[in-house]
């Protein structure tokens, strides 16, 4: 298929477009393959550049001849385009419909998308399998590396290489596969140093309702238990709908089949209520004519908040037997990529400092996300703005990101990235020149070779110039464990995705740069004291040794 | 003390305020002439003023003794555990009296002694000059003059003694109007824009009923539009809602007529009286104390109080005066009922956003001597200083400092203070431990003799500036003369820092704002020292000048002395962990009392299913 087939009216003039906080501006309208483009040739600048996959719905009316075209995109923001002439606006608008909802991956922009600047590490290769478990391996030897999902016969969704118990064996791991939602068995999530403890996730357990077992499944997560010691296992439904479960083949683990394990039910909801919590959510942030009653209660109507206290409590929970309890846990839900991997990583968010550095973090959302098979692409086809009623959209990156910003806030100098890092990342997993969150698991980026022909977000991300935005100016490294509050009082709503282009940030940027200045003067000072003694107790050292003989 | 007949219990309990788990610290308490001290095992003492008591309440016994919950002015809730009835009885009842004196002699502030000689308490009062302030507004000039009518408190009690007019208003018409006006309260001068050369005042209700006028009070409005050489009308703005003020009419008050006045512009802007705010503060208060509060709960909890709707609607009252002034050159005239609570509200929030002036830690205290204190708020019976009307209790003055921090919020780098001080100044219009804020009005506080026998908040306050001292602060930009605060609701939050100050386990565990006002205290060092080395570097070289030749020498037989490059390791070392210092992290160790809960939890056996304690997760059985 050819984009110009889709392009009906490739150029505009005289198109008007209007922003929040900025002043209306009239250029020239282009749309290409990928892009809308708006520019008003004043100084050879683009106005605006927007990606046709990051654009979410769109409507049109029409006063007279003149069109208006009202852009939602998947980042929240609204833009308007009015466009003179019925015919050209109608073009353009299903033109625009056409391009941002194109069906085959293979058509998606970061097929096509040559990168401008020199790839000095590539992405595709900072955080292999091999290299995380090295960490791990210095640590302990009761875990070993398999290969037994080399062709993704075993689960689907699962990276080749896992890392599973030392004693277990292949031929185990298939039967437990067998035994688990979609072949998800348990796999080592984390491993925390200070006290040997792990988070294994997995799919839920096929028991069924006439309460299946499988000894290859029991012997494996076994397997991970000191003597003795008792683990906790973390169902991410409520007990109720765990029961349900069961009539559709899934389940839960048995007391009797696994008695050196507690089982502890939370609630996190999934798919569409979710869905409908982000769509609520933009909405009430986006309408500034509510008065203050029904903002709260829009607010909290939207329960999004509820979602992100529920989140962080769950992953504060999985963190605390790791670490109080000196108890090692199982995370599951039902299929395990979605819920299980927000409690897990958020768990390791707490637990380990390396995840709360630029590298560390980008390896827990290669590893605990990517790798793990968190299908990016269904979830995230459609943003705040979607009028269809598909199933498997859901904002579970998005919220995993808010809650990561809800510990920044309570920790801001315990993470080495800033808020503009998640704000990026939650940008790119919707819409985005890079082949990263493409695929909704390693066997689908496989098959269409995005290493060979896209482009890694990380391999742009790690380079000095970029690193140098998302950097914390008040980093120090923090070992310890860091627990934040989940009280409602505690956590706020994320203004910087959800107010972005509702209200004006230039007084809170302005103060931020200022905090950046005392911070570096501070660094300069420092410095200079430093040379300035080492200068003194040279001359002074000089003098006594003049003086002395 | 008469009413003192327990004054050490041990043994007492302190319990957790959000911990469903009972967890306490064991300690000692302490009932004193002033203060209820608890000291725990670990030597940390809670100390609690008497004066912020806002009630006590004796619980149902239990097992473990008898429970005695302490609520505090500045928010902070107290849940002791005595473990004889009677103790808890003695305290209880001691307590009770303690905080509800029936004379003002009672109160702390005459008893408080700072340690400084008559002219230092002196000297004290004298730090905020409200002369001085008129000078710097302008005043007297031209139009507006200091009127003499008040000096001897004759026109209005309740008013201060100075007040500024309209020079063409003549006393006739001031003593006219001031009949005409609730409690004798005519309109004067409050803010005055020398650039804009136009006016903030404030007055107290007409007594118009249905139909009655009076001419001086129409003359006296009129002189104030004439003082405003640019625009002849003016704003008469009337904070209540409109339902309130016509409802005044049937008592012979109510609201000035557009058609007897001459140049007027009428406006209702729809703040909520005394009684509303306190039970909207009630319901907030409610809400927020509850244990294992769920998002949903907070959140209606919020809508249902009113809270912020309240605020908003007083910042909104605030836009509508800088607005006038700013870009219609209107001068404007503000009253509520009596105008003490609303009006001062309107009137000092206007002037904050006009005046960068009212942002500096002195103009913030002056600000609070002129629209609150001289104008007559009445501090003692909205504070509920002494045993008194419970329905006179209102926390306006706590709603004018929260607006106040919802633009620190907005406009990080507009103000010289920080939260700290707002927090500071609301716990002392509550300690009675300065004589600031006692009485009602200027006339009472004279009567008092506050000056002789008590001293002023302000001095002591400077003192500490460096607290109050907010990092980020650009007092060169002029960008921020005027402050236009967005209200969209979406701007309002609540108040975690003062609503739950005393909750440690809901604040963020590391304070960027306690970071970077350090790095500003050490930067200022590290230029001193910097200056220091400079100067030594030079004398050294000095002195070496002469002898530059057995220096090449000595360095040419010396290439590295082992000797100095350990002392300079060490140096360094010295030098660098200042840095660290600053940022230790607050509450992560496994100390941390949120946390410690968890181990008990899970030691008892099989808990089935986990529930959600008020802020952190818990297993339950």
């Amino acid at each position: 298929m050819e984009f110009a087939e889709l392009i009906k009216t490739p150029r505009v003039d005289n198109v008007v477009l209007h922003r929040p906080f900025y002043p209306a501006v009239e250029g020239t309208l282009c749309l290409t393959g990928h892009h809308l483009i708006l520019s008003s040739r004043q100084d050879n600048t683009e106005e605006l550049w927007l990606l046709h996959s990051n654009i979410d719905a769109i409507d049109k009316r029409f006063v007279g001849s003149l069109g208006t075209i009202i852009i939602k995109c998947k980042d929240f923001r609204i833009i308007q385009l009015d466009i003179p002439g019925m015919e050209e606006c109608l073009n353009i608008a299903s033109s625009i419909e056409a391009l941002s909802t194109l069906d085959s991956v293979t058509l998606m922009y970061p097929f096509f998308y040559r990168p401008m600047f020199e790839v000095i590490e590539d992405g595709w290769h900072s955080f292999l399998p091999e290299q995380e478990f090295e960490l791990y391996s210095s640590a302990t030897s009761e875990w070993r590396l398999s290969y037994v999902n080399k062709e993704f016969a075993v689960c689907p969704s699962y990276p080749p290489i896992v890392i599973v118990p030392k004693s277990i064996d292949d031929e185990a791991l298939r039967k437990v596969a067998t035994f688990r939602h979609g072949g998800r068995f348990p796999v080592l999530s984390y491993y925390h140093k200070k006290n040997g403890m792990v988070i294994m996730r997995s799919g839920q357990p096929l028991t069924g309702t006439n309460g299946r077992r499988c000894k290859e499944d029991e012997k494996l997560i076994n397997a991970t238990l000191r003597a003795g010691k008792r683990g906790y296992i973390i169902d991410t439904r409520s007990l109720n709908v765990a029961q349900q479960a069961r009539a559709k083949g899934g389940g839960f683990e048995q007391e009797a089949h696994y008695p050196q394990w507690r089982r502890i039910h939370k609630s996190i909801e999934r798919y569409h209520i979710l869905q409908d919590s982000l769509i609520k959510l933009v909405e009430a942030c986006n309408d500034q004519t509510h008065n203050m009653d029904r903002w709260l209660s829009k607010l909290e109507a939207s329960n999004w908040l509820t979602h992100v206290k529920e989140i962080l409590t769950t992953a504060c929970l999985a963190a605390q037997c790791i670490d109080r309890e000196g108890a090692s846990v199982l995370i599951h839900g039902a299929e395990g990529t979605d819920s299980t991997l927000q409690a897990a990583s958020l768990a390791q968010i707490i637990l380990e400092p390396r995840s709360r550095t630029v590298r560390g973090f980008e390896a827990l959302i290669e590893r605990e996300w990517l790798q793990a098979g968190h299908p990016f692409q269904q979830r995230c086809a459609q943003s705040a703005y979607c009028n269809s009623k598909q199933k498997w959209e859901a904002p579970v990156f998005l919220l995993f990101l808010d809650c990561v910003w809800q510990i920044l806030r309570q920790f801001p100098c315990s993470f080495e990235f800033n808020e503009h890092f998640l704000i990026m990342l939650f940008e790119h997993a919707y819409a985005s020149q890079f082949g990263t969150f493409l695929g909704n698991n390693e066997s689908e980026r496989c098959k269409l070779k995005l290493q060979q022909k896209t482009m890694s977000l990380w391999s742009w991300v790690n380079r000095p110039s970029e690193l140098s935005k998302f950097a914390n100016p008040l980093f120090e490294a923090n070992n310890l464990v860091i627990w934040p509050s989940v009280a409602p009082q505690s956590l706020q709503l994320w203004e910087g995705i959800f107010l972005r282009w509702n209200r004006s940030s230039k007084y809170v940027d302005e103060a931020y740069e200022e905090m950046v200045n005392i911070i570096e003067y501070n660094r300069e000072l420092q410095a200079k004291v430093n040379i300035l003694r080492r200068q003194l107790a040279e001359l002074e050292t000089e003098d006594g040794l003049r003086e002395s003989p | 003390m008469e009413h003192i007949r327990t004054t050490k219990v041990e043994q007492v309990k302190l319990l957790d305020r959000f911990s469903t788990g009972n967890k306490s610290l064991t300690g000692t308490l302490y009932l004193t002439a002033t203060h209820l001290l608890f000291i725990d095992s670990h030597q940390k003492e809670t100390w609690i003023l008497h004066h912020h008591i806002a009630s006590v309440e004796k619980l149902a016994l239990t097992t473990s003794g008898c429970p005695l919950v302490i609520q505090c002015k500045n928010f902070r809730i107290v849940h002791f555990i005595v473990p004889r009835e009677r103790d808890c009885h003695d305290i209880y009842n001691s307590l009770l009296q303690l905080s509800k004196q029936a004379k003002y002699e009672d109160l702390y502030a005459f008893s408080y002694n700072p340690k400084q000689n008559d002219s230092e308490r002196l000297q004290g009062w004298q730090l905020i000059d409200l002369a001085e302030e008129y000078k710097r507004m302008g005043v007297p000039n031209s139009h507006w003059q200091l009127s003499d009518a008040n000096r001897e408190y004759k026109i209005c009690e309740t008013y201060p003694r100075e007040l500024y007019v309209p020079r063409i208003a003549s006393k006739p018409i001031i003593v006219g109007s001031s009949k005409f006006r609730s409690k004798g309260r005519f309109p004067v001068l409050c803010y005055y824009h020398e650039e804009k050369e136009a006016a903030i005042c404030r007055c107290s209700q007409p007594l118009s009923g249905f139909s009655a006028r009076c001419l001086e009070d129409e003359h006296l409005l009129q002189a104030i539009s004439k003082a405003n050489p640019v625009n002849r009308y003016m704003y008469v703005v009337d904070t209540r809602p409109k339902l309130n003020a016509m409802a005044n009419r049937a008592a012979g008050k109510g609201y000035e007529n557009e058609d007897n006045y001459s140049n007027i512009r009428f406006q209702f802007v729809g703040i909520e009286n005394i009684h509303v705010m306190r039970s909207s503060l009630q319901k907030l208060l409610e809400v927020n104390g509850t244990r294992g509060l769920s998002v949903n709960d907070f959140y209606s909890g919020l809508e249902s109080s009113g809270w912020l709707r309240h605020i908003k609607a007083v910042m909104d009252a605030a836009i509508f005066l800088a607005k006038a002034i700013m870009v219609e050159n209107a001068s404007v005239l503000v009253h509520c009922s009596d105008g003490w609570d609303r009006t001062s509200q309107v009137c000092s929030l206007g002037s904050l956003l006009l005046d960068s002036y009212y942002r500096t830690i002195k103009g913030f205290m002056v600000l609070i001597e002129k629209d609150w204190i001289s104008f007559g708020h009445k501090f003692s019976e909205r504070c509920g200083h002494l045993d008194g009307d419970p329905k006179e209790v209102s926390p306006v003055f706590t709603q004018f400092l929260e607006c106040v921090w919802h633009l620190t919020e907005q406009f990080p780098q507009a103000f010289e203070f920080n939260e700290a001080f707002l927090l500071q100044i609301h716990e002392h219009i509550h300690s009675c431990q300065f004589g600031n804020f006692l009485g009602n009005c200027q006339k009472e506080r004279e009567d008092l003799k506050l000056k002789e026998k008590t001293y002023s908040l302000w001095p002591f306050l400077l003192d500490d500036q460096k607290k109050f001292l907010n990092p980020l602060y650009s007092s060169k930009s002029q960008r921020f003369t005027v402050l236009e605060p967005n209200t969209v609701s979406f701007n309002f939050k609540f108040w975690r820092n003062m609503y739950h100050q005393f909750d440690r386990t809901l604040h963020p565990r590391q304070s960027i704002f306690n970071i970077i006002m350090n790095m500003n205290e050490q930067n200022k060092q590290l230029e001193k020292d910097i200056q220091d080395l400079e100067s030594k570097i030079k004398q050294c070289k000095n002195k070496q000048s002469d002898g530059v030749l057995t220096k090449e020498l000595l360095h040419s037989v010396h290439p590295e002395s082992p000797i100095l490059k350990t002392s300079l390791c060490l140096k360094e070392q010295t030098l660098l962990p200042v840095n660290d210092a600053l940022r230790t992290i607050e509450g992560s160790n496994p100390a941390d009392n949120r946390y410690s809960d968890y181990t008990e939890e899970f030691s008892k056996s099989e808990p089935g299913v986990v529930s959600l304690e008020y802020g952190v997760a818990r297993m339950t059985c």
